[in-house]
């Protein structure tokens, strides 16, 4: 049988933009669930991954490694940095729910510095602001001309999550921004 | 070097650093802080263009952006010129190179200025009427002509170098206007804790305090309270202050697009900095502090160099340190004027006298300008002016009639009053009103949560309008969410100018021959007339006829003059006649700035699949589908296109070969109620599907037709693997999506897309098992255990596959699905097995040959959005014992059950080298008369190495029943004689796909 074990080759591997103000970073390997589940779910869910799932669209939790963000009434990204099998972990759980991989259907993005909120605003129409989009608080939304989930991570700090394919246009895209001085 | 008409000691540029710049190739010396036209105007350089349709000379109208005559071309280098920057904007930094436009040879000797002679021949409408006849004349005179005189300026041919920012913010309040009322307003509003945008077109902050002199606020001077505010401002992190930006754009929820020139005044280019940035500022509040602009009077030759609006006068001097001229006229029909009268005498200029239109003017300002000892001729008319490139005198006589007098001046300050700037309110879809006793049009029925203050929303008191404006500014932070106290303190008015007053069209007892109203189109008040004589009634139709504020100016300052003239000559009141409508931009906008990053790389995302990378090292041409880049063919050296392809379509069907099938749209159905949704969305029977098999499936829309195909592997009792086309991945979710939330929300289902997960390896042929036998792990792939169209998940290279045992070729196929990221590294031992085997990589042309080869359809070229799954011969696919799906309905209607539809069916040209032509029609008799009697039409085709011969699919009238007749292809050149056939030509029983 195979002997070769396959490499995984993440998009924008080797990339990154540093700048004064801003730096954009491909975001490390991660596990992804699209977790879909009605209201009722949510405890034996929440209970079986060891963090509470937010339930209040555009919020976001975390436990250790493990994120959730909450992207519409029924609907979570699950992130966790850790590589870990998020799916099995939920597989005892008897209510209503579908838990479908998209570790690989993502790719995560990191944009850091006093200038990351001007960078994402080059395209992003959400309102950015610290009071109205504090640390912890997510979207789906769109930069430029490709949808992205957007979370703030930081005073500072935002993980962009975009489609595999639409990586490079979104990494260019913050790339072109971040040259823009003006915070 | 002190140029010859700057004042020491006047103007707010102090001892600003000298700025060398040339015009028309001759070098002058300006200040850092003039403008191109200050800095002209300083060095005694009046005449700066000519004008568009008789090629008149024109010097600077104003000061501003209302300026519709100094137009000039700046030009930085080869690929940076830019035509038509107006002159009384442009900043002027060291090395500015400016030419003017439209003359020919020089700007003092313009050949084109036979226009002027002949300018009878150029009146209202003269494109409506000249060029209609002879009709000859078109081609060879008239269009020559306008191509020649129509535009201004050249553009750039090379590529713009530079690069464009945009932003989108947000803000409680946006204050469009940094003037006295802006300032107060944003002030007000900062102070309460709103987040404040203030935004002015001008560098500085200030609007007309630039140019004020007697006008106090809490005890400064104007212009100093301005900068004081400003400095206030600057120190409040809620505010977010922009020069040099111009709000041209009023959309719906107050979303106003603002463009700011970052770098047009900088000596550059500055590589780091983007030329312009987009602002698209959506306000919870806006305040529009826009001011008004002042108009001229018109009389004949009004337009002479030299002749400028009175506000323009007092900005070149008051601002700019710049005396116009040094012996100037002034005429009016309003008190403005006069303080420009008053700020030249006082600054050593001499004033030849004030004509006034007016009988008996009466105010203090008029009392200061006679205590100064100015001539005042009351109840008097400006009847002409004398001077060639710039005016030498003007030509006075009473109101009443009497005799005229020449007056020599090298200098005119016209006014005749200021028009509130409503453009904004009006793109917000704001009504304006008329107010008859001030004859302007002033906001009247607001549409958006917006609120005008200051000059634009008609107040001409300053102490008025300070408290107007401290109470929007509050007003709009408590209506943005802000509690505050609303209460609270407003700048005083210690001193003020007051403005009322004015006149529009022409002075009674002048003519109005050459008396121009728009100085960018040249339309005079004559064209105006004319228009309304020739049956134009409408503004809108008399603007369209004379051209009348259509030029890039957006007739800022001949609008009201030209809608006052038509409204007397049809003697009505103006309202009746109308107001054009106010469009954006309010001033022009570059391409530039609104494609801003939108270019090259970033023109559109350009999907890549994780296997791209090997397939651009070897070799691959690509085509776009959609956004994707798909790996076309894969030529090997000296292989034309048509060579890779039957070498690739060969070695499938005798080997095997491989191929990045990732592209594909993937769907995951999941929930207990999976199968029955997938009963309702397609018109197969899912429920009796076994986990681990897989069925090609066929989506309707309501009425019917075809949507989309692919095949559905079901994982499990409540999980389902679906496929789409590539084109069809976004909108087929959006589709299941839609009657899952408004149709079948009962159902316990969820729905993911899974397209970008999974990269797809497709590999076809007899050898297809022996090529992964190696690398597969936990699955067991012999026919027995693994039949044809079955699914298993299993690993492959040790990482987790969902492995499809499926065709689109007709041969043995495999489909391996591994998350996205291992798609590279999967396909290349995938590669280095098949070429043991003989394998080739194939793209996606080769994909379409040998399913043409099968006859197996694509959804989109096959089907057209009105075939039915009959209609291609996949009424098979059918569930018969299901009660419904959607399209069900539709599939019973009369004519989609009706005899005759066009079906599906092969052709076989009698020469089987000829190739047809996608899309060529069939006839059953090529000799009947045109128009033919169309039968059909050819849907694909192709040469197929494989069959030795070309093969093409039709969809045809009755095409089952025509097997065997003979049907024609009309062409340009030949008609092509073709038998029907069914539409598979290789492989007929379906051997090999288990062999």
């Amino acid at each position: 049988m195979a002997n070769q074990i396959a490499l995984r080759r993440p998009v924008l591997d080797g990339l990154s933009v540093q700048r004064q103000w801003v730096s954009v970073k491909p975001a490390a390997p991660a596990s992804r669930i699209a977790l879909r589940a009605p209201a009722e779910s949510l405890s034996q869910l929440s209970a079986s991954l060891s963090l509470t799932l937010p339930s209040k669209v555009r919020a976001s939790a975390t436990s250790g490694t493990r994120t959730a963000l909450c992207l519409g009434p029924d609907e979570w990204l699950i992130i966790d940095a850790d590589g870990v099998d998020i799916a099995g972990e939920m597989a005892g759980v008897e209510a209503f729910y579908s838990a479908v991989d998209v570790s690989h259907r993502n790719v995560g993005i990191i944009v850091a510095g006093e200038g990351a909120q001007a960078a994402i605003s080059a395209g992003c129409p959400q309102d950015l602001a610290l009071r109205e989009f504090p640390v912890r608080a997510c979207c789906r939304t769109i930069l430029g001309k490709s949808e992205i989930v957007l979370q703030r991570t930081g005073d500072q700090e935002f993980r962009v999550e975009c489609w595999r394919s639409f990586a490079d246009y979104v990494f260019t895209f913050l790339q072109e921004a971040s040259r823009d001085p003006l915070i | 070097m002190t140029a010859p008409y700057r004042i020491a000691g006047k103007g707010h540029l102090g001892t600003a650093p000298v700025a060398r710049f040339t015009f028309d190739g001759k070098s002058y010396a300006g200040l850092e802080g003039d403008t191109l036209a200050s800095a002209l105007l300083a060095n005694g350089v009046h005449l700066v263009g000519r004008s568009f349709k008789y090629h008149r000379p024109r010097g600077f109208l104003s000061s501003g952006v209302e300026e519709p005559n100094a137009l000039v071309g700046v030009e930085r280098d080869a690929a940076r010129t830019t035509p038509n920057v107006r002159a009384t904007v442009q900043e002027l930094y060291d090395g500015l190179q400016a030419v003017s436009q439209n003359r020919w040879p020089s700007l003092s000797f313009d050949v084109g200025a036979v226009n002027n002679l002949g300018s009878p021949f150029f009146s209202a409408g003269f494109y409506y009427k000249t060029f209609m006849w002879p009709k000859a004349a078109w081609k060879h005179l008239y269009e020559p002509f306008i191509r020649r005189a129509a535009g201004l300026g050249v553009a750039p041919e090379q590529p713009d170098p530079d690069h464009y920012a945009a932003r989108y913010e947000h803000c409680d309040l946006l204050v469009v206007g940094g003037g006295v009322a802006g300032l107060t307003a944003a002030l007000a509003a900062a102070e309460s804790g709103a987040r404040v945008v203030l935004v002015d077109e001008q560098p500085e902050f200030g609007g007309s305090l630039r140019f004020e002199s007697q006008t106090r606020i809490d005890g400064q001077d104007g212009w100093d309270w301005a900068q004081s505010a400003v400095h206030r401002l600057a120190g409040m992190d809620n505010v977010r202050l922009l020069t040099r930006t111009t709000a041209f754009g009023y959309h719906a929820q107050n979303m106003v697009a603002m463009i700011e020139r970052v770098t047009e005044h900088l000596p550059g280019p500055l590589p780091d900095l983007p030329r312009e940035r987009l602002w698209q500022v959506r306000a919870k509040q806006v305040v529009l502090a826009t001011g008004s602009i002042e108009r001229h009077m018109v009389f004949p030759n009004n337009d002479r160099p030299g002749i400028m609006l009175a506000s323009a006068g007092r900005t070149f001097l008051n601002h700019f340190g710049v005396a116009v001229g040094r012996n100037v006229g002034i005429y009016t029909s309003n008190d403005s004027a006069y303080y420009a009268a008053i700020d030249l005498k006082k600054a050593g200029v001499s004033v030849a006298a004030i004509i006034d239109v007016r009988d008996n003017p009466k105010s203090a300002i008029v009392d200061q300008a006679r205590a100064l000892g100015i001539e005042i001729k009351a109840g008097h008319v400006v009847s002409g002016s004398k001077g060639h490139l710039r005016v030498s005198a003007m030509i006075v006589k009473p109101r009443g009639g009497g005799a005229e007098q020449t007056i020599a001046v090298d200098a005119m300050l016209t006014s005749s009053g200021w028009t509130p700037s409503v453009h904004l309110f009006s793109q917000s879809r704001g009504k304006v009103a008329y107010d008859e006793a001030t004859q302007r049009f002033l906001p009247g029925t607001y549409a958006q949560a917006c609120v005008s203050v200051g000059a634009c929303n008609g107040s001409d008191r300053l102490e008025d309008l300070l408290i107007e404006a401290s109470q929007a500014g509050r007003g709009a932070a408590q209506a943005a969410g802000v509690d505050h106290d609303a209460a609270g303190a407003y700048p005083e008015a210690s001193a003020a100018e007051v403005w009322t007053g004015g006149m529009l069209g022409v002075a009674p007892g002048v003519e109005d021959k050459k008396a121009f109203v728009d100085f960018q189109n040249d339309v005079t008040a004559k064209d105006i007339a004319q228009a309304v004589r020739e049956g134009m009634r409408s503004i809108e139709h008399v603007k369209r006829f004379t051209t009348n504020g259509m030029a890039t100016d957006q007739g800022k300052t001949s609008n009201m003059h030209g809608l006052a003239i038509a409204a007397e000559v049809l003697g009505k009141p103006i309202p009746e006649v109308g107001l054009t409508t106010f469009r954006q931009p309010y001033t022009p906008v570059t391409f530039g700035a609104i494609a801003g990053n939108a270019r090259g790389a970033l023109f559109d995302p350009t999907r890549r699949t994780a296997i791209h990378s090997w397939a651009e090292e070897h070799g691959a041409e690509f085509e776009d589908v959609g956004q994707w880049k798909r790996a076309w063919y894969f030529p090997t050296a000296g292989e034309d296109m048509q060579a890779a392809i039957n070498r690739e379509c060969v070695t499938v069907r005798q080997n095997a070969g491989i191929f990045d099938a990732s592209t594909l749209g993937k769907i995951e159905v999941v929930g207990p109620d999976a199968a029955t949704f997938m009963e309702l969305l397609y018109t197969n029977p899912w429920q009796k599907l076994e986990p681990g098999r897989c069925r090609y499936g066929i989506m309707l829309r309501e009425d019917g037709y075809v949507y989309d195909d692919g095949v559905v592997g079901r994982l499990a009792a409540d999980r389902f693997h679906v496929t789409t086309t590539t084109g069809g991945a976004a909108r087929v979710l959006h589709h299941m999506e839609d009657y899952l939330q408004t149709e079948f929300p009962h159902l316990k289902v969820y729905l993911t897309s899974i397209s970008e997960q999974w990269a797809v390896i497709a590999v076809q042929g007899p050898k297809s098992r022996d090529i992964i036998a190696p690398l597969v792990e936990g699955i067991d792939i012999s026919d027995a255990a693994m039949p044809h169209m079955s699914v298993r998940e299993g690993k492959i290279c040790g990482v987790p596959t969902r492995l499809f045992r499926m065709s689109f070729t007709g041969e043995r196929g495999f489909e391996i699905n591994v998350p996205a990221d291992y798609g590279r590294s999967v396909w290349e031992a995938v590669w280095a097995e098949g070429k043991k085997h003989g394998a080739c990589a194939y793209g996606t042309e080769t994909m379409h040959v040998l399913r043409a080869e099968k006859g197996y359809i694509i959804v989109g070229q096959e089907t057209d959005g009105t075939a039915t799954p009959d209609d291609v011969g996949l009424a098979w696919a059918i569930g018969k014992a299901k009660k419904d799906f959607v399209g069900i309905r539709g599939l019973q209607r009369q004519d989609l059950v009706a005899p005759g539809r066009k079906q599906l069916v092969g052709l076989r040209t009698k020469n089987s080298t000829t190739v047809l032509e996608e899309g060529a029609q069939l006839v059953a008799d090529p000799n009947q008369p045109i128009p033919m009697k169309m039968l059909g039409h050819v849907t694909s085709s192709y040469w197929s190495e494989n069959c030795g011969r070309s093969i093409a699919l039709a969809m045809v009238e009755g095409g089952r029943n025509r097997i065997g007749d003979i049907l024609y292809v009309p062409m340009p050149d030949n008609t092509i004689e073709v038998e029907v056939t069914e539409p598979i030509f290789f492989d007929e029983k379906g051997e090999r796909l288990n062999g």
